[in-house]
C-alpha cells in the first residue's frame, strides 16, 4: 500500500511533462490532459483514502531514497501521509479538477492557454509533494515549485505593468518564508545531527528530550517554521500579498490565492505541530498573530470596494482563525475550517463578476442610503482612525518596503563605483586570495579564523545586495549574483574542513546556470543593442525563446531544485555552526536577496509591456 | 492666492479635459457610444490620426495585419487600385508602399512626456507613488455597494470628507505634514498646487493632462458623475478638480516624503520643453498607407453589399393578405431571425424599427424605489409606467451577502456553508442552470404584472412624471410608429411587436447586452405597452380620423425576442380573440422553429460548438451558454456590424448578409419630405454609429480604448472593472466581445432619391456631422433606377461596383456550416434552408 503514494507526486508529473510538450494551438488536448491528470488523481485519491480509513487509518511513512549522503548528513526524499495529507489531497484534487475544467471553455481563445495549464499542473505538482513530504527537505522541493508557479500565474499576463510588478513583490514575500524553511532546516540539522523526518517528530520523548537541552534553539526553529507560514498563508505582518496576487485570470486567482496555495503555511503548521506543541509560549504567539491577523483582515475585509480583494481579506482573516485552532491544539475543527474556507472563496471569487448585476438588482428593489454599521456608534476619532488604517490595509504593504528593501537600495546606491570591470578585477583579487588562505591555513592566525568566514559572508551580501539595486547594467548585476555564490563557499570553507564534493554540489549548479544566464545576456544584448534594468523591457515578446532559457538559468542560480545546487544550499548551511549566528544571517539575507535579484533581472528585461513600442500596449496603471 | 499666469484657465483647462476623457457610464448603464466623440468635429481620418499623434491611441490595423488580410484574399486588389487611383496617387508607387516597404510602426504620443520627467531628472516613480493610494481612495469613496463599512463622511463631497476624515483623526493618509496642513487650512488652490510641482504656468495645462490620462478611467467616470449625478443610485458629490487637486496633494506628499520640503518644480528643471499636446499633428507616411489599406478593406465589403442591392427582387410583391406581420428592433442580432420566420411563413412580413417602439417613459418595477429609462440616451421622457402586481422574487445567495465577509459570522459560514459550496462549484461545472449570479432578461419586468399605460386624471408621481399616456399621446405615438415603417395598409390579424433582450451569467457587461434604444434595457415593457396603445379601441378611432385605418379583427400582440437564448416570450395573451389566439398557437411554433435555425446560423462563431450537429442540439448548447459561469462569451452581441439598411424590406431581401446589418423599414414612397426618414436617421447616426464605432475602437486598440480580456477583471465598487485590485478602471468593450470583429466603419444604405436624402440629413446639424465627417458612411440608392450614390465630401457621388456579380446560394444551412469566419454577400437562390430540427 506504501507504494501507492508515489502514484501521487508521479501522476501530475507526467501530466506536467506531458503537457509541455503538446502545441500551443491544441488547446483541446491540452485541457484534456490537465483535468484528466487531476481526474485520475481525485479518483486514486478517493480509493486510496477509502482503503486508507478501512485499514484504521495508520500513519504512513516512507523513505523513498537518499539524494545526498554524507557523515551527519541525508538529505533524502520521504513521503508520509495521514489525516492532514488525506484532507488535503482529497481539497486539492476536488477543486483543481473543478478548476481547470472550468478553465477549459472560460480561457478558450486566451493568448497563454497552454501556458495556464501548464502551470496549474506544476503548481499541483507542487502541492502535492508538499503535502505528502516526510521531511522538510522533500517539502522545500514542492515549496519552491508553489513560489515559482505562483510567480508565474500572477505575471500571466506578462504584457501588462501590474501584474509584473505585483508578481515580483508576491515572489519577495515567498522568498522570506523560503528562507524560513531553510534556516529551520540548518537549525534542526544542528538540534538532531540528521535530517529529521516529520514521523519522528511524533515521538513524545523523543523530541521532548532533545528541546529540554536546547529549548533556545527548538524556539527559534519554530519561529522560522512560523515565518514560512505566515508568509505562505498571507498572516500578519505579510497580509498584503494576497489581494495584489489577484491579477492572473479568475479560476487562477480563485484555486491559487483563494484555496490551495493560501492554506500551506497552515499546513505546515499542523505538520509541524508535534514539535511545537509543549512549546506553551510559541503556541500563544502563534493565536495571537492569529487573532491581530483575523482583527486586522476583518476591518481591511469590511472596508474594501473591490470585490476580490474583500474576498482576500475575509479568507485571510478566516485563516487567521484557523491559526488560533492550531495554536489551540483543535486540529479536526481547523482541518473542516481549511475546507469549507477554501469552498466557500473558491466559489465566491468564482462568481465575484456577478456581483455587479446581483448588488444593483438588490438595490433597485431595497435601497437604504447610507447604512448604518456597527462603527458609526463609535467616537468620530476611534471611527475614523480606524477607517484610515483599514484602507491602508495597516501600512503592510508598505512595511516591507520601508523596512526592508528601501534601506537596501540606500544602501545599494552607496555602492555604484562598482563597475563590470573594476568588479572583476576586485573580485579576483580578493578571490584567489581567499583561495590560498583557505587551503593555507597556517597562514591564518585563529583570531582571524574566527572573522575570515563573517568578512566573505559579508562581502557576499554586499555583493548580492548590489546585484539587487543595480539599476543599468545587467551583467553587472548577473555577475554580482554568482559571485555572491563563490564568496559563500569561500566564507565555509574557512569554517571548517570537509569534503570538496560538497563546493561542487553548491557551486555546478550556480556555474553552469551563471554561464548559461551569461550567454542569454549577451545574445540578447547582440540582438537589441540596449538592455538596462531600469524598466521593464518586456523582451519576451520578440524573444520567447532566450526568456524561457534565462528564466531556467535564473532557477539554477536562485537554487532551486533542478540543479544541485538545491541540495548544495543545504549542505553549506549544515557547515555553519550553531554558534554562528551573524554568518547564517548573512548566508540566510544572501539566498534571499540573490533569488530576488535573479527573478529581477528577469522580470525587467522580459516581462511587462513592450518599451519599444507604446502604440498598442496597455497603460501602465491597466 | 493670486493668478500667476492668464494663459492658465482653470474651468477651461478642465472642461477640455472632460472633453477628451472617456465618457462611459457606471457598469448598470452600459451605453454605446463612439470611444472617440471628442475627436468628431474632424473627418474620422483627421480625428483618428490626432487622436494617435497626441493620445497614443491606435486607431487603425497594424500594416502587417492588413497585408495579411490582402494575401487571404480579404481586401480586393481591384478596389485598392480603385481608392488610390481616386486620391490621384502614383498607382504602382503607392501599392508597392502598401505592399512590400517596411515601415517602422514605433512610435512615441505626446501625452505623457512633460511628466515622465519626474523619472528622467528625480530618479522618482511618482505614479507607482501615488496610484495605489489614490485609486484605492477614490474606489471606496465611490463606492456603489461592494464594501460593507462605507467611508464615513461621504455626504459632504469629495474633498470636504477627506478633510473631515484628516481632521478628527489620529492617522493619516498623507505621510507628510505639509500637504495635510494644506488640507485641513484650506490653504491653497488649484493653481497655488501647481505652481509647488510644476512651477512654470506655461506648463500647467499639459501637466494636468499628462497626469490625468495617466488612469483615464478613474478621471473619466468621475468627469460624468460630476456632470450627471443620477448615474449612480448612492449618489456621490466629486468634481474632476477635485480629483486632481487631490492628486496634486498627494504627489507633492510623495516628493516631500523622498526629498524633504525643499525640491524644484519640474518645469524649472527642464532644459527643452516636450511638445505641446494640441499642435496640429503631420500625417506620418505610414499611417497614410494604413488609412489606403483601411478604406480598401471596408470598400471591399461595401462594394458587394451594394452590388447585391442592385440584384432585382425575385420575391414578388406580396399579393395575398398577410398571414402577420411582425415588429423587430433594428438590431443587427435581429437580422437573421427575421430571414427565418420569413422562411418558415413566406406569406407573413417583417419589419425593423428603433426598439423602444417609440414610447418613451421610465419603467418602475414593483416595489422599487428607482425608475429605469427605457428609450434611447439622448431622450429625456415626461411619462412614468408602473409595474404592480409582480409576484416574482428575486432570490439572495450567501456568496454575495456580507455575512461571509464577517469574522464569526464567516466562521460558522465557512464550517456549514463552505461545504455547500462545494457542490455549488461542482454543479456549476456539470450541470449549470439559472441561479442568483445570472442575468435574464425575462426578470426584467413580471409577465403577470399589470402595468400603468394609460393615464386618465393626469395622475403624476412625485417626481412630476405623468404616469402613463393618455388617448391622444397614445394615438400619436402608434400613429408615427406605424408609418415611420411605411405599414399603413394591408393590416394582419395579427401584429407581433417583439422587443428584445439577452441572459448572460457571471458578466459584468450584462447591459451591454440588451436592447440600444432601451438605453441598455430590455425592450420588453415597451413591446408590452406600444401593442396595449394599438389594441386600445379609443386609440383606433382616433388613428381612423387621421386616415389609418386598422380592422377591429387585427390585434397587437407584444412580446420579446432573448437574443442570447434565441427564446421568445409573449404577453398578454388573454386580450386576443379566439380565432387569432388559435392562429398565434401556429404562429408561435414558426417562431419557435425560426428560432432554432436562428440558433444554429449564431453557433458557426462559436468555436467550441460545431455547427454541423443538429439544430435542436445546438440550440441546447447555446442556451446553456447563458447561464454557464465560466462562458464568458453568452452571446456575441454586436460583433462584426457593418451596415444599416433603410428601406422597404424587399430592398435587401434576398441578400445574405451573415447578420452584420441593422435593418429600418422605410417606404421612401409615404415619405418624400423625408421627415420620418429624419427621424430614422437622426437614431441610426448616433445609436448604430455609436455602437459600430465602440467596437471598431475597441477592437484595433483593446489595450487602451478596450477593457483587454475579461477574464482578470475585478469588479470595482460596482462602477466599473479593472485589472488586479489597485488598477485603472476599464473602458470599452473586453476583447471577447470584438475578438470576431472585422473593424469596418457603418455602411447606411437608404431607399431613397439622393437629393431627398441629402436635404433631410443636413436639417439637423448633429445628425449631419456624423456624415459630413464620415464617421459614418452613407449611400443612397435610388428605389427607382437602383442606381447608387455615395456621399462624399458634402455630395452624392455615382458609385459603380467593382463587383460585377455577387455568388449565389440556395443552401444557406451548408454555408452557415462551412467557417468561423464572415462570409462575403450571397444572393439567395430559391433559398433552400433545409434545417432539420
Amino acid at each position: 500500500m506504501e507504494w501507492f503514494i508515489n502514484v501521487f507526486i508521479v501522476l501530475p508529473l507526467i501530466g506536467f511533462l506531458v503537457s509541455l510538450i503538446i502545441p500551443k494551438r491544441k488547446e483541446n488536448l491540452l485541457s484534456r490532459i490537465s483535468f484528466t491528470t487531476v481526474g485520475i488523481q481525485l479518483f486514486a485519491a478517493v480509493g486510496f483514502i477509502s482503503f486508507w480509513v478501512f485499514n484504521n487509518a495508520k500513519v504512513i511513512n516512507v523513505k523513498e531514497f537518499s539524494i545526498f549522503k554524507a557523515k551527519d548528513y541525508d538529505f533524502y526524499v520521504d513521503f508520509y501521509f495521514d489525516r492532514i495529507t488525506a484532507t488535503y489531497l482529497l481539497l486539492g484534487a476536488i477543486l483543481t479538477f473543478i478548476i481547470t475544467i472550468y478553465s477549459r471553455y472560460y480561457l478558450h481563445r486566451e493568448e497563454g492557454y497552454k501556458r495556464f495549464f501548464n502551470v496549474i499542473l506544476f503548481f499541483y505538482l507542487g502541492f502535492n509533494i508538499v503535502i505528502f513530504s516526510g521531511n522538510l527537505e522533500t517539502m522545500f522541493i514542492g515549496w519552491e515549485i508553489l513560489g515559482i508557479s505562483s510567480f508565474m500565474l500572477i505575471a500571466f499576463y506578462r504584457d501588462r505593468y501590474l501584474p509584473v510588478k505585483n508578481a515580483v513583490k508576491v515572489f519577495s514575500i515567498y522568498r522570506i518564508g523560503d528562507v524560513g524553511v531553510i534556516l529551520a532546516m540548518w537549525l534542526s540539522h544542528h538540534l538532531w545531527h540528521e535530517n529529521i523526518s516529520f514521523y519522528k517528530l511524533g515521538n513524545y520523548e523523543l523530541v521532548h528530550e532533545h528541546l529540554a537541552n536546547h529549548s533556545m534553539i527548538g524556539f527559534v526553529i519554530s519561529i522560522m517554521i512560523f515565518i514560512s507560514a505566515a508568509a505562505k498563508s498571507a498572516q500578519f505582518p505579510f497580509c498584503s500579498w494576497l489581494p495584489r496576487a489577484m491579477e492572473g485570470p479568475t479560476p487562477s486567482s480563485a484555486i491559487f490565492y483563494g484555496s490551495l496555495s493560501v492554506h500551506i503555511g497552515v499546513f505546515l503548521m499542523m505538520r509541524t505541530y508535534h514539535f511545537w506543541e509543549h512549546q506553551i509560549s510559541f503556541r500563544i504567539f502563534v493565536g495571537s498573530i492569529g487573532l491581530i491577523t483575523s482583527l486586522t483582515a476583518t476591518f481591511s475585509a469590511r472596508v474594501q470596494a473591490t470585490v476580490k480583494s474583500q474576498i482576500a481579506y475575509s479568507s485571510i482573516a478566516q485563516i487567521g482563525l484557523i491559526f488560533i485552532e492550531i495554536a489551540l491544539g483543535l486540529e479536526t475543527i481547523a482541518l473542516v475550517h481549511v475546507a469549507g474556507n477554501a469552498f466557500l472563496r473558491t466559489y465566491q471569487l468564482l462568481v465575484s463578476p456577478s456581483v455587479v448585476s446581483y448588488k444593483i438588482r438588490e438595490q433597485f428593489y431595497n435601497y437604504i442610503p447610507r447604512r448604518k454599521t456597527i462603527e458609526d456608534s463609535w467616537p468620530k476619532r476611534l471611527e475614523y482612525s480606524l477607517y484610515i488604517m483599514s484602507l491602508k490595509e495597516w501600512n503592510l504593504d508598505t512595511f516591507m518596503y520601508k523596512n526592508l528593501w528601501n534601506p537596501l537600495k540606500r544602501f545599494g546606491s552607496k555602492l555604484s563605483f562598482l563597475t563590470f570591470k573594476n568588479v572583476f578585477v576586485l573580485f579576483a583579487v580578493v578571490f584567489i586570495s581567499g583561495i590560498i588562505l583557505a587551503y593555507n591555513p597556517k597562514l591564518v592566525n585563529p583570531t582571524w579564523k574566527f572573522y575570515l568566514p563573517l568578512i566573505y559572508g559579508l562581502l557576499g551580501l554586499v555583493m548580492v545586495i548590489k546585484a539587487f539595486t543595480e539599476r543599468a547594467s545587467v551583467r553587472l548585476s548577473w555577475s554580482l549574483i554568482i559571485t555572491n555564490h563563490l564568496s559563500i563557499a569561500l566564507a565555509i570553507s574557512f569554517n571548517e574542513h570537509f569534503d570538496f564534493s560538497h563546493h561542487i554540489w553548491y557551486l555546478s549548479g550556480v556555474l553552469v546556470s551563471g554561464i548559461v544566464g551569461y550567454l542569454c545576456i549577451q545574445r540578447l544584448r547582440k540582438l537589441e543593442k540596449w538592455v538596462s534594468l531600469d524598466q521593464f523591457y518586456g523582451h519576451i515578446q520578440e524573444h520567447p525563446k532566450i526568456a524561457l532559457v534565462f528564466l531556467i538559468a535564473c532557477l539554477g542560480v536562485a537554487g532551486f531544485p533542478i540543479t544541485p545546487t538545491f541540495i548544495g544550499e543545504d549542505l553549506i548551511f549544515s557547515h555553519v555552526h550553531e554558534n554562528q549566528v551573524l554568518l547564517a544571517a548573512f548566508i540566510a539575507l544572501s539566498l534571499i536577496i540573490n533569488g530576488l535579484a535573479a527573478i529581477r533581472i528577469y522580470a525587467r528585461i522580459f516581462l511587462g509591456p513592450a518599451s519599444k513600442n507604446k502604440i498598442g500596449a496597455a497603460k501602465r496603471s491597466a | 492666492m493670486q493668478k500667476e499666469n492668464n494663459d492658465f484657465n482653470v474651468h477651461r483647462t478642465l472642461e477640455e479635459l472632460k472633453h477628451y476623457l472617456p465618457a462611459q457610464a457606471p457598469l448598470k448603464d452600459f451605453i454605446h457610444h463612439n470611444t472617440l466623440h471628442a475627436f468628431q468635429q474632424s473627418t474620422f481620418f483627421e480625428g483618428i490620426n490626432e487622436a494617435h499623434e497626441i493620445f497614443g491611441y491606435k486607431v487603425l490595423l497594424s500594416i502587417d495585419a492588413y497585408r495579411k488580410l490582402f494575401k487571404e484574399g480579404k481586401i480586393n486588389e481591384a478596389v485598392l487600385d480603385r481608392i488610390i487611383e481616386e486620391k490621384e496617387f502614383p498607382l504602382q508607387i503607392w501599392k508597392d508602399k502598401l505592399i512590400k516597404q517596411p515601415f517602422l510602426e514605433e512610435e512615441i504620443p505626446r501625452i505623457g512626456l512633460l511628466r515622465a520627467n519626474w523619472k528622467s531628472f528625480y530618479k522618482i516613480d511618482l505614479d507607482s507613488l501615488v496610484h495605489p493610494i489614490l485609486f484605492r481612495i477614490i474606489g471606496s469613496y465611490l463606492d456603489q455597494g461592494v464594501s460593507i463599512w462605507n467611508f464615513p463622511t461621504s455626504e459632504m463631497g469629495f474633498l470636504q470628507s477627506i478633510k473631515e476624515l484628516e481632521r478628527n483623526s489620529l492617522v493619516s493618509f498623507f505621510k507628510t505634514k505639509r500637504v495635510k496642513d494644506f488640507l485641513i487650512n484650506e490653504n491653497f488652490s488649484l493653481e497655488s498646487l501647481l505652481k509647488i510641482v510644476v512651477g512654470d504656468s506655461n506648463l500647467y495645462e499639459q501637466y494636468i493632462f499628462d497626469q490625468q490620462f495617466a488612469h483615464p478611467g478613474w478621471s473619466g467616470i468621475i468627469s460624468v458623475i460630476e456632470e450627471n449625478p443620477t448615474a449612480l443610485i448612492d449618489s456621490k458629490k466629486i468634481t474632476l478638480e477635485e480629483l486632481i487637486i487631490f492628486e496634486l496633494l498627494l504627489e507633492i506628499d510623495a516628493l516631500d516624503d523622498y526629498f524633504g520640503t525643499i525640491w524644484s518644480p519640474l518645469g524649472l528643471k527642464l532644459e527643452t520643453l516636450p511638445e505641446q499636446l494640441f499642435t496640429p499633428v503631420q500625417l506620418k507616411e505610414s499611417s497614410a498607407v494604413k488609412q489606403i489599406w483601411q478604406e480598401a478593406f471596408e470598400w471591399t465589403y461595401f462594394d458587394q453589399v451594394l452590388k447585391g442591392l442592385q440584384y432585382p427582387t425575385q420575391i414578388a410583391e406580396q399579393a395575398k393578405k398577410p398571414t402577420f406581420q411582425a415588429l423587430f428592433c433594428i438590431d443587427d442580432r435581429e437580422c437573421s431571425i427575421r430571414r427565418y420566420i420569413e422562411h418558415e411563413d413566406e406569406a407573413c412580413q417583417t419589419f425593423g424599427t428603433a426598439g423602444f417602439f417609440n414610447v418613451e417613459f421610465y419603467f418602475q418595477p414593483e416595489n422599487s424605489n428607482f425608475y429605469t429609462k427605457v428609450c434611447p440616451a439622448p431622450v429625456t421622457p415626461k411619462y412614468v409606467i408602473k409595474e404592480i402586481e409582480n409576484t416574482s422574487r428575486a432570490k439572495t445567495d450567501f456568496h454575495f451577502e456580507k455575512h461571509a465577509h464577517g469574522l464569526l459570522s464567516g466562521w460558522i459560514l465557512t464550517h456549514t456553508l463552505g461545504f455547500w459550496s462545494a457542490l455549488r462549484l461542482f454543479l456549476a461545472v456539470f450541470k449549470p442552470t439559472l441561479n442568483a449570479a445570472s442575468v435574464t432578461s425575462f426578470r426584467h419586468m413580471d409577465k403577470h404584472s399589470v402595468l400603468s399605460i394609460e393615464n386618465m386624471n393626469g395622475e403624476v408621481n412625485e417626481s412630476g412624471l405623468q404616469i402613463g399616456f393618455t388617448i391622444e399621446e397614445m394615438a400619436n405615438r402608434v400613429e408615427g410608429l406605424l408609418r415611420s415603417i411605411g405599414l399603413i395598409t394591408d393590416f394582419a390579424p395579427l401584429i407581433y411587436v417583439l422587443g428584445h433582450g439577452a441572459s448572460s451569467a457571471n458578466n459584468t457587461h450584462y447591459a451591454g447586452y440588451d436592447c440600444g434604444a432601451c438605453s441598455g434595457r430590455p425592450g420588453s415593457v415597451n413591446a408590452r405597452v406600444v401593442s396595449h396603445m394599438g389594441n386600445h379601441p379609443k386609440v383606433r378611432q382616433i388613428l381612423k380620423s387621421r386616415g389609418l385605418e386598422i380592422p377591429v379583427s387585427t390585434q397587437f400582440i407584444g412580446g420579446m425576442h432573448d437574443t442570447s437564448r434565441d427564446e421568445m416570450v409573449y404577453y398578454d395573451l388573454k386580450v386576443l380573440s379566439d380565432s387569432n389566439f388559435k392562429q398565434h398557437i401556429l404562429n408561435a411554433k414558426k417562431f419557435e422553429a425560426a428560432l432554432i435555425s436562428n440558433a444554429k446560423e449564431r453557433s458557426r462563431r462559436f468555436v467550441l460548438i460545431n455547427s454541423k450537429k443538429s439544430a435542436l442540439k445546438i440550440h441546447k448548447k447555446v442556451k446553456l451558454r447563458t447561464v454557464s459561469l465560466f462562458e464568458p462569451r453568452p452571446e456575441l452581441n454586436h460583433a462584426t456590424n457593418a451596415l444599416a439598411l433603410v428601406g422597404r424590406r424587399n430592398f435587401s431581401k434576398n441578400i445574405f448578409l451573415d447578420r452584420r446589418s441593422f435593418l429600418n423599414s422605410f417606404d421612401y414612397s409615404t415619405d418624400m419630405e423625408g421627415d420620418f426618414l429624419l427621424t430614422i436617421l437622426n437614431a441610426v447616426a448616433p445609436v448604430c454609429g455609436g455602437i459600430n464605432l465602440e467596437y471598431y475602437f475597441s477592437r484595433v486598440d483593446n489595450n487602451k480604448l478596450g477593457a483587454g480580456t475579461k477574464l482578470p477583471h475585478n469588479v470595482m465598487g460596482l462602477l466599473g472593472v479593472a485589472n488586479g485590485i489597485d488598477g485603472d478602471l476599464r473602458t470599452g468593450l473586453p476583447s471577447q466581445m470584438i475578438e470576431v470583429h472585422d473593424p469596418l466603419r457603418l455602411l447606411v444604405v437608404v431607399e431613397h432619391f439622393p437629393s431627398v436624402v441629402l436635404k433631410t440629413i443636413q436639417r439637423n446639424p448633429s445628425t449631419y456631422e456624423w456624415f459630413k465627417n464620415d464617421w459614418v458612411k452613407l449611400a443612397a440608392v435610388n428605389p427607382e433606377t437602383k442606381e447608387i450614390y455615395v456621399f462624399s465630401e458634402e455630395k452624392f457621388i455615382p458609385y459603380f461596383p467593382v463587383n460585377k456579380k455577387l455568388p449565389e446560394v440556395s443552401d444557406v444551412e451548408k454555408l452557415i456550416e462551412s467557417t468561423h469566419d464572415n462570409l462575403p454577400v450571397y444572393i439567395l437562390k430559391d433559398a433552400n434552408y433545409g434545417m432539420v430540427h
